[in-house]
């Protein structure tokens, strides 16, 4: 069996003709296998829909309780099977939940990896390599310019500035959805034990992750404090929030943002962010590269992001590759430009 | 290394001035000797090593990367130090960045005496030993771009808040200190005296003048005052301690104290004096104060050509005099200096170096006249920018006191522009529509249209600032990334008043001219947008200016 027999890119996303399932389809299909909650690859509309139980539950919290027809929770590691094709889920250490897919059939395995980062998260289960015959990596920072170093050297960073501008509130963009707390996991790891401020958008992701019994310290509705309260607070809101009419009620704010995008820095100075954070959820250029590696896959598929410096990584390692050349993912944050009201941001999700 | 490269990396996203300064003060505050003086020659840009070209750093990561890689990534980064900052291979996970980097100043003495042939080597291992931040700062420093938004000035400043000082006794003692500023640094931390000016040619703080209108010169009385005109170049300062044989130091200092002295090698030909002249440098061509849009492309060039110095000769025009010899006259009243500077400049003959002609004041309202139109001041009139009047009696006092001195501009040019674009401002501003773009008509072939002459981003009142702001969101037609796109149709826009000072011409906009210090004057809420100016009248004016005849009349508001 060729692997397209068993995994073919469509324009819907990835589709298993033997399993009748689409993988993180980008239009509504009867079946979808979801990787993970961010909404690009997490649609509503789906005849039936496959995924972790966080990942349910935070399309539930997203889109309200019928965002399917029906619901199907895996566990990681857990063994299925979808009209011949054996499904399995596995931690993909990117967001609580996430996972990767592996497609396996007649001796022939195929891992889509969605998205993931191979480095320690307090929020989220730890990604696992999967031994495949085929690796469909993604390819957000697939550039060896990206390399993200240590998140705590970055959160330290942060803290000195509150230490050095006590009067001024710290506003740090993170996503909405898995960033966000795991900065704010960070910033207690990093000995900050003070009430952090969260942006409305933030409050229900940030509640349930308090629920699956992450901790997270204590945390205030920024809407709630007045503007004296807010001097030499930490912040937290989505990035579209940095520049918008909602950040003026802040006194003199420091604007971060919390991103693998802000490894280069004119990403940064475009958005006006004083104190960038090097803290992405995707693997770096060294994690996707050893990743690759350990899979043990003699062929790589490359999707959403900078797929040529992937492939040109492949080519010099002799391994097979291409470009799978699927729209629709981690396309929120290039053109993002943020809504004039708090209810911005529930939008872009990647890096 | 690691500290100063996290300065750096702070400072070049910081927008706000004190903001700046704070970061700056921590640093100097928080870093030992000698790194933190070395920190400083690099921010006032004191250091004089030879700077690595570029091809060596392209050598260098050429040697380590693949080709197609490094050209994907240099295409997304843009700037080639940075590229080769993140993509350069660390071996293995090096030791402990921390411990591993090399410090400031071993850096800055190694830079200082390694041969060119070494040069490669030596940076290699570095780039090994350094984290990304570093590396980045490793090679702006080795090819001299560091580009952060600091000024010398700024850096001076915040190395006099370790002391109860400010920035100009830094400025006075700074000709007799040397990096890495050690006694500097002991001085401001009360460890020791403060450092002697052992320099025979100083800098003394310049005197500054506070703006006047016609409102306010009312209640003065024109006898005890004197005039002058106020030219359009730079102020300055030239010190010497010369004797007629042209021995002996001499140096040229900006406004604030900074040396400028190796723009200028012409005017320090013709320095040959003994004693601290305040002026203003101006280029003058045939006998003719030209404008300072001329003078502008004699200004911030690195190196200093003969073609350059041909083509723009500066000169000295002199205001006053505050020492003369050994004698400092600073505490004498301002008519006993004029009369000692005619005197000076009269016996010192020398065609580089004139007298600021003074105007006479019958009354005010002849002066204003004379303000009105310059030409009375000879053939020089496009470069005056206004009168200066100073009091009889006043000293010549450091800062800008209230009184002594007073500025009389001359009233600006005045077009009435469409707001076509607005982009988002920085630090405070940054979620406010604050830079504007706005366009006059002009015909084309598909009627007549609106065409980009200009870009504002102040003279408007923070309520102003709102009421634009809001208007720009709610009449968004497209968006590119911060900027919009705002309603610009003939009935359907918004009108804006813009002053500015002069024009030239520009092969950079697309109607061929630049403004120069552009700023909205008044919102026209009123005005629909078919009634705003024409790109002819502005090349009227520009042609005006060339032909040498500067502002509009007293009393003109619009053109």
């Amino acid at each position: 069996m060729r692997p397209e027999q068993l995994l073919l890119p469509t324009p819907a996303g990835l589709y298993c003709a033997l399993g009748g399932f689409h993988i993180d389809p980008t239009r509504p299909v009867d079946k979808a296998v979801i990787t993970h909650g961010h909404s690009d690859h997490a649609r509503p509309g789906h005849g039936s829909v496959l995924a972790t139980q966080e990942t349910l539950d935070l399309m539930a919290l997203r889109y309200g309780n019928r965002f399917a027809g029906r619901v199907q929770a895996a566990r990681y590691g857990e063994s299925l099977n979808l009209g011949g094709a054996t499904v399995t889920l596995h931690p993909a250490g990117h967001v609580l939940g996430s996972a990767q897919v592996a497609v396996s059939h007649d001796g022939l395995r195929i891992v889509a990896s969605g998205d993931y980062k191979d480095v320690a998260d307090p929020t989220c289960a730890p990604f696992e390599p999967v031994a495949c015959d085929v690796f469909i990596t993604e390819a957000t920072f697939g550039l060896p310019v990206f390399r993200h170093g240590n998140p705590d050297g970055e959160i330290a960073k942060l803290l000195r500035s509150v230490a050095l501008f006590p009067e001024r509130a710290h506003l740090v963009g993170a996503y909405s959805l898995g960033k966000a707390q795991r900065v704010i996991a960070l910033i207690r790891k990093g000995g900050y034990a003070p009430p952090i401020y969260l942006h409305g958008a933030l409050a229900s992701i940030t509640r349930y992750y308090q629920d699956c019994g992450i901790a997270l310290g204590e945390l205030r509705a920024a809407r709630d404090a007045d503007k004296a309260q807010l001097a030499g607070a930490i912040v937290l809101c989505p990035p579209s929030a940095l520049n918008e009419l909602w950040s003026r009620r802040f006194p003199d704010p420091v604007t971060a943002f919390a991103s693998g995008w802000m490894r280069v820095r004119a990403r940064a100075r475009q958005r006006g962010i004083a104190l960038p954070l090097v803290i992405s959820d995707h693997a770096d250029w060294d994690g996707l590269t050893a990743t690759i590696a350990a899979t043990g896959a003699a062929e790589v598929w490359v999707t959403h992001g900078q797929e040529d410096g992937l492939v040109r990584f492949c080519e010099l390692r002799g391994l097979k590759a291409r470009p799978l050349a699927l729209v629709g993912y981690g396309e929120e944050e290039d053109t993002q430009d943020a809504q004039d009201t708090e209810s911005a941001g529930e939008r872009g999700e990647p890096a | 290394m690691n500290r100063f490269a996290e300065l750096l990396d702070r400072l070049g996203y910081e927008p706000g001035r004190n903001n700046k300064l704070r970061l700056m003060t921590e640093y100097f505050r928080s870093v030992a000797d000698p790194d933190r003086g070395w920190a400083l020659a690099a921010l006032t840009g004191a250091l004089t090593f030879q700077h690595a070209k570029p091809g060596i750093i392209r050598a260098l990561v050429a040697a380590r990367t693949d080709e197609t890689l490094f050209g994907l990534s240099y295409d997304y980064v843009g700037d080639l130090s940075e590229t080769v900052a993140l993509m350069w291979p660390t071996p293995q996970r090096p030791a402990d960045p921390a411990t591993a980097a090399p410090a400031l100043s071993t850096v800055i003495r190694t830079l200082a005496t390694l041969g060119k042939s070494e040069l490669p080597a030596q940076l290699a291992r570095w780039l090994d030993q350094l984290d990304e931040t570093g590396r980045w700062a490793l090679l702006k420093l080795v090819t001299g771009a560091l580009r952060i938004g600091v000024s010398a000035r700024l850096a001076k400043t915040a190395v006099a808040a370790l002391g109860s000082t400010d920035a100009h006794d830094i400025e006075l003692i700074w000709p007799g200190l040397a990096p890495p500023y050690e006694e500097l640094f002991a001085w401001l931390e009360g460890r020791a005296e403060k450092p002697a000016n052992r320099d025979p040619v100083p800098f003394r703080p310049a005197m500054l003048a506070h703006a006047i209108d016609d409102g306010e010169l009312a209640g003065l009385d024109p006898a005890d005052f004197m005039a002058e005109w106020k030219w359009d170049g730079i102020r300055v300062q030239a010190v010497a301690a010369r004797g007629a044989d042209g021995g002996g130091p001499a140096r040229l200092y900006s406004r604030t104290g900074e040396d400028i002295s190796a723009s200028f090698p012409d005017l320090m030909d013709a320095t040959r004096f003994a004693g601290a002249i305040d002026g203003e440098l101006l280029v003058v061509r045939a006998g003719r104060v030209q404008s300072f849009n001329v003078l502008q492309q004699r200004l911030n060039r690195k190196t200093v050509n003969a073609k350059l110095l041909a083509e723009f000769p500066v000169h000295l025009r002199a205001y006053d005099l505050l020492v003369e010899g050994e004698e400092d006259l600073r505490t004498r009243p301002f008519a006993e200096r004029r009369a000692r500077l005619e005197d000076f400049v009269r016996r010192l003959d020398e065609p580089r170096i004139d007298l600021s002609p003074l105007v006479p004041i019958a009354t005010w309202e002849a002066l204003a006249a004379a303000r009105a139109d310059p030409s009375l001041a000879g053939a020089d009139a496009d470069a005056v920018e206004g009168i200066m009047l100073k009091r009889r009696d006043a000293p010549y006092l450091p800062g800008r006191p209230k009184g002594p001195w007073w500025k009389w501009k001359r009233d600006p040019f005045m077009v009435d522009a469409v707001l076509m674009y607005a982009q988002r401002g920085h630090g405070k501003r940054s979620s406010y529509y604050s830079d504007y773009t706005f366009g006059v008509w002009t015909k084309t072939e598909q009627g007549d249209e609106l065409v980009p002459v200009g870009k504002a981003y102040f003279g408007f009142t923070d309520q102003e600032l709102i009421e634009i702001d809001r208007y720009v969101r709610r009449n968004t037609v497209d968006r590119f990334g911060p900027v919009r796109e705002v309603t610009h149709e003939a009935d359907q826009g918004l009108v804006l008043e813009v002053a500015f000072e002069g024009l030239q011409r520009s092969t950079r906009h697309k109607s061929g001219l630049a403004m120069r210090f552009p700023r909205i004057n008044r919102l026209r809420w009123d005005k629909p947008p078919k009634e705003a100016d024409r790109l002819e009248t502005l090349e009227h004016i520009l042609t005006r200016i060339e032909a040498g005849r500067g502002a509009p009349a007293a009393g003109a508001q619009s053109v």
